[in-house]
């Protein structure tokens, strides 16, 4: 069976990648080109882990083919920050103890932020019903909730 | 296997037609990448029909819109046009699966995919909308109530695909709603559904109704009697009832880990009930 | 015995909200959890599972999988040592089936091959030959004399006769004439209760990478609760010395209990010393439900009797559990925590476990007591409805206190129940309004909290800057806990501190990361470290100044000279000591081993209004509080997490998550679409209100906080669908068909 070549775009940087025609762009990403960030909490889009923007939608890499990724644009939560300075939504959720675990943060970030650019100032509600398919069993997701409403704010230049 | 990028439709018809049944279409991917996942099927091709032109267009076709296969249900719900035209098909695409998902699924993927509690399709089959098939004879559309054979089946034939979803145009004072049953918020298939399509009469009463339950049978049902029901009313507590009865009679569910017989038939009766009053609220605001 | 030697308003980083050490790594993908690690030369491991939920297994043939290309190794339970003790026997036999498959899901054996497909292709090519055995799930079932025996001669003496074989253990607690104390109530309740069971949950699947080379060593990288638990059940599974066998915990996905024991781990030890090679196995959400542990189902009968005031006579309480296909104490936790909150004349409390063909059960966040306290709760609450009396007044006139003899045995020292529960009473959220089918839901909760063996390094660098070495991993901020106590002991800032979990090669043995432990017990052994530190400084400092030991005093971070010699020379700080101290006698480092006792109990109160759709029966919860008495709240941030996250698993333990069995013993859900865990849109804000009655057992007072909160949400959330719907359910979870059908009946 012969493997596919990708060209992609992986956070600004044009990549490559040989992969079987059924490999999910998430193991691309993590096992081709080492972006570990994103997670397979389930493998069937059911918990957001491995949720990746893919030409600007966010989507869930478990359901993408790395073959689809060929000419497209993916951005994971290693392209959050820049340099050492960190995107407001992940000092936020430092600041604002989102996180117990950890393991579903990417996920989390990558799809709050995908929320923001759409919508600079969402309710509480319009966070949880965009934030539902990233499960979080650590935290019951209160905390997740007002640090994204609390980033939010700030990059409305805001203060909190 | 093999990945195929089709360059047209006639290409993927083709490559379908072939593979005397190891194919399967890709378009949003998020019902067959799990069904690959649990193991459910091997493709021997997937063809990825997302780069044929027009499949992630939108386009305005005799006052109502065609929808390319590859539209994501995401794209829909920010198509300004189709939520005026079409709101309960939009709210139904819109609640398979969740943000992520919003961003691949398609309408034509979640009727493929065969499911009797397919959140797009009662709301597509209440609106009477048609899907255009490309086949190795050509192209042919076909009423979206008329695809689904059964849980798991189709009605089409070797090597055919659906292209597009055509809404239709509709009158002014006309409007439509879909409601389905989940025991959490978000997330879950539907329990029982219910999606309710009508216009009004010059007095407000109802003068034209389509009623789609899904999840209560071995595909959505398109219930007349329901429609019935309401017409030339204006949705008092007896037309309500008497939809209510005709959605219950109408459905034939099983028991299973998602619900019982008992409750998907009580259930879907209040949905069907609750969907018309919200499709008769907006449908008024219209004036 | 009181060990607290620092009070309320004595805290100068313990009590602050200060910025956790690996927020930066996870919040940018950069931490490495279970799955995260690459070696060279690593193979892919896979698992074949029982497609029976009980059968004989004739044989097993590898050959023509081992026979595929790129196929490197195939083990079964015949590549494990022999073992003798009946626990390790277990393990082991939970890991790779030995002559029967006892669930659906059971391993059976395992595959180390290139890459992921040619590994599942591998186990297509595995023959095995079963034959199939009646099965049995249901725990009621189970107990039945005739019922089908998962495993015979496990029953322990105690168990009557009139049980099956599954039935392998019994218990019983209590104090006082049971009969007597009902013959005194006006009003007996007696109710039988069925509660599901529930799955942890953690996002992160199991995942290991095995190492093993021809000389024996081997290094272990896995998600854990506990590496040094790991390496002593792997250690003995692959007949291996201990100091053989390095374990590190990688980052760990949550936990919750179901990551303290092994599963895959023993599987890929064996493949990678069969193979030569690194063998990474990462479990499918599938996997995960299917074959690790869930908590335990339940079945039981609680009779309470009260008099019209409110004042419970008696109590008796009978409580069935199964755990799965082994042998498990969870029942005795339940029977013992049932009727913690409450200080009772008369009570009597049994417990049964139950062998059932479900995967064996593991320990989920205060296992046993969810379920037990959710039907003691339902029948208090019962008869507060029936004689029209508050809820929490109820409670607060029976509620346990200082010097209350439990019905467990122990008497209580000081304890925040009475506290936690009058906190509810004067919150605004208890005297809210409800609106139509809205309903308000009051239920306590307990846990035990344990302490264990534990041991801790305190490092002084030569900056002056200090490290902690711990044994635990880090499941919800524990190094930012175990640094700020650090700070607060020696008197420097929380940024001089730097905690890392060791490998078991590194400290000595601790206990797993369980019964809320870590905080409690690692942090009174790293005070305690940090105060042999200083022995060390002030002895050191001592001979510079040339006066007695005993006569330097450590205060915020200086050596100080003390009574007679005050004032006498400049206090040196911990940086000025660190500088010199290769002069005054080499490297300086304060190490501590324990095994902790006196974890101190913990309570919870907490109060849920739910508004149920009475066509539809769904429940939506519309506000939620949480009352928890934390002992002194290290960081308080994750003490209010771990409140907001246990209730929120017992909201959906309450409500929607269970484990469904066909008639086949086959799992139909056994996915995050169908086992349904709460999601953000499903929720209120969590509210929290934190109660600090120090532990005298720690010292600066902290309780474990983990695992409480899960408790209370069961009862809370069935009390409050019983006043909006005005049906009272008796089985958990309260799925919108069941609702809908009691309030169909009720007419």
């Amino acid at each position: 069976m012969k493997k596919i070549h990708v060209t992609t775009k992986v956070n600004g940087d044009e990549v490559e990648f040989l992969c079987p025609p059924e490999e999910t762009l998430l193991d691309a990403l993590r096992d081709r080109l080492g972006f570990s960030g994103a997670k397979e909490g389930c493998g069937t889009g059911d918990c957001g882990a491995c949720s990746v923007t893919l030409n600007g939608r966010l989507v869930c890499s478990c359901l993408v083919l790395g073959a689809e990724a060929e000419g497209a644009e993916i951005s994971t939560v290693e392209g959050l920050a820049h340099g050492g300075e960190l995107h407001p939504l992940q000092q936020s959720f430092i600041d604002n103890a989102a996180l117990q675990c950890g393991i579903c943060t990417p996920g989390i970030l990558v799809a709050a932020k995908a929320l923001l650019e759409r919508n600079p100032d969402p309710s509480d509600s319009e966070i949880r019903y965009w934030l539902a398919g990233n499960l979080c069993r650590c935290t019951g997701y209160d905390k997740i909730i007002k640090a994204v409403k609390i980033a939010a704010a700030e990059m409305r230049g805001e203060t909190a | 296997m093999q990945f195929v990028t089709a360059q047209s439709t006639a290409e993927a018809a083709r490559l379908l037609a072939e593979s005397g049944g190891a194919a399967r279409v890709l378009a949003g991917g998020t019902d067959l990448l799990v069904q690959m996942k649990s193991g459910m099927v091997e493709p021997a091709t997937i063809i990825d029909i997302k780069k044929i032109p027009g499949m992630m267009e939108i386009t305005e076709e005799d006052g109502g819109y065609r929808i390319g296969a590859g539209v994501p249900g995401q794209m829909l719900g920010e198509h300004a046009g189709v939520v005026a035209l079409w709101p309960g098909v939009v709210e139904g695409c819109e609640l398979i699966g969740s943000t992520q998902v919003q961003g691949r699924c398609t309408m034509v993927g979640n009727l493929c995919n065969a499911s009797p509690a397919a959140d797009s399709v009662p709301p597509m089959v209440a609106a009477n909308a048609v899907a255009r098939i490309e086949g190795p004879d050509g192209s042919r559309d076909v009423p979206v109530a008329d695809i689904p054979a059964g849980p798991g089946k189709l009605n089409l034939k070797p090597g055919e695909l659906i292209t597009s979803i055509f809404l239709p145009a509709r009158p002014k004072r006309a409007s439509d709603a879909y409601l389905r049953f989940i025991p959490r918020t978000e997330m879950d298939i539907a329990v029982a559904s219910a999606a309710v399509s009508l216009e009004l009469a010059e007095d407000g009463s109802i003068a034209h109704a389509r009623v789609a339950l899904g999840a209560v049978g071995p595909k959505v049902a398109l219930v007349e009697d329901a429609a019935r029901a309401i017409e030339g009313t204006t949705l008092d507590d007896a037309a309500l009832d008497a939809l209510m009865a005709a959605c219950r009679a109408a459905c034939s569910p099983i028991n299973d880990k998602r619900g019982t017989v008992e409750f998907r038939t009580q259930v879907a009766g209040v949905l069907a009930k609750r969907a018309a009053l919200i499709a008769k609220d907006r449908a008024g605001e219209k004036q | 015995m009181n060990k607290i030697t620092r009070e309320k308003g004595q805290f100068k980083v313990v009590g602050t909200r200060v910025k956790r050490p690996d927020g930066i790594d996870k919040v940018t993908g950069r931490a490495q959890y279970g799955a995260d690690l690459v070696v060279p030369g690593m193979l892919t491991g896979a698992i074949l599972r029982s497609p029976h939920a009980h059968a004989t297994i004739n044989s097993i043939d590898t050959s023509e999988a081992l026979a595929l290309p790129g196929v490197k190794a195939v083990v079964t339970r015949a590549d494990f040592a022999a073992l003798d003790d009946d626990e390790m026997i277990d393990i082991a036999d939970n890991c790779l089936a030995r002559d029967k498959v006892l669930y659906h899901g059971h391993a059976v054996a395992g595959v180390a091959a290139k890459d992921a497909q040619t590994a599942r292709k591998a186990l297509k090519l595995i023959k095995v030959d079963y034959t199939p055995l009646p099965h049995v799930t249901d725990v009621d079932a189970a107990m039945k004399p005739g019922a089908p025996v998962v495993q015979s001669g496990r029953q322990e003496e105690n168990v009557q006769p009139e049980h099956s074989e599954n039935v392998t253990g019994y218990c019983e607690f209590g104090h006082g004439d049971v009969e007597a104390g009902f013959a005194k109530a006006d009003h007996i309740i007696e109710r039988d209760f069925k509660t599901a069971a529930a799955h942890q949950g953690y996002i992160e699947p199991h995942a290991c990478l095995a190492s093993m080379t021809n000389d024996g060593k081997a290094d272990l990288w896995c998600c854990t609760q506990g590496q040094f638990n790991v390496r002593s059940l792997c250690s003995a599974i692959l007949d291996m010395e201990a100091s053989q066998l390095r374990v590190t915990a990688s980052e760990i996905g949550g936990g919750f209990g179901g990551k303290t024991t092994v599963f895959i781990e023993p599987v890929a030890l064996a493949l990678s010393r069969k193979s030569g090679r690194p063998v990474k196995i990462v479990m499918t959400r599938d996997e995960v439900f299917r074959a690790t542990g869930p908590t335990v189902s339940s079945s039981s009968t609680v009779k309470i009797g009260m008099t019209k005031d409110g004042r419970i006579t008696a109590a008796h309480a009978k409580f069935r559990y199964q755990g799965g296909a082994f042998p498990c104490a969870t029942y005795s936790f339940g029977a013992q925590a049932a009727f913690a909150a409450y200080d009772l004349e008369a009570v009597k409390s049994e417990g049964w476990n139950a062998l059932t063909n479900r995967p064996k059960e593991a320990a989920y966040r205060a296992p046993g007591a969810p379920m037990a306290i959710y039907a003691v709760e339902s029948v208090v609450d019962e008869l507060t409805q029936h004689f029209g009396l508050d809820p929490l007044e109820v409670r607060l006139k029976n509620a346990a206190r200082e010097n209350t003899k439990a019905a467990y045995g122990p008497t209580f020292d000081q304890i925040g129940l009475v506290a936690t529960l009058e906190a509810a009473q004067k919150h605004p959220h208890y005297s809210a309004p409800l609106g139509e089918n809205q309903g308000r839901g009051v239920s306590c909760g307990f846990w035990f909290n344990f302490g264990g063996n534990t041991c801790v390094t305190m490092n002084l660098n030569d900056d002056g800057t200090v490290g902690i070495t711990e044994g635990n991993p880090d499941i919800g901020g524990s190094r930012a806990s175990i640094s700020m106590m650090a700070a607060e002991e020696l008197g420097i800032p929380y940024s001089d501190v730097r905690t890392i979990i060791a490998d078991t090669s590194s400290l000595g043995h601790n206990d797993v990361t369980d019964g809320s432990r870590v905080t409690f017990a690692v942090g009174l052994a790293t005070i305690e470290a940090a105060r042999d530190a200083i022995r060390k400084m002030c002895g050191r400092v001592a001979k510079i100044w040339g006066i007695d030991e005993d006569a330097v005093i450590w205060e915020d971070g200086y050596a100080k000279p003390s009574g007679p010699n005050a004032g006498d020379f400049e206090p040196m700080s911990i940086k000025e000591i660190a500088a010199i101290s290769s002069n005054t006698g080499g490297p300086i480092a304060g190490h501590y081993e324990v095994n902790a006792d006196g974890a101190g109990v913990s309570f919870g109160v907490h109060l849920a209004d739910v508004e149920v759709d009475p066509e539809t029966g769904y429940t939506q919860v519309i506000r939620y509080t949480v009352f928890q008495d934390a002992g002194k709240a290290v960081h308080p941030d994750y003490v209010e997490g771990q409140m907001q996250g246990g209730a929120v698993q017992g909201i959906g333990w309450a409500l929607n998550e269970e484990y469904i069995y066909g008639e086949d013993g086959v799992l139909q859900n056994a996915g995050f679409l169908d086992y349904r865990v709460p999601v953000a849109s499903d929720l209120p804000e969590i509210d929290t209100v934190i109660l600090e009655i120090p532990n005298p057992g720690h010292p600066y007072g902290v309780r474990g906080v983990g695992e409480t909160s899960i408790v209370p949400p069961l009862a809370a959330l069935s009390n409050a669908v019983s006043r909006a719907a005005g049906v009272r359910l008796h089985e958990l979870p309260m799925s919108p068909p069941k609702i809908l059908k009691a309030i169909t009946d009720r007419g």
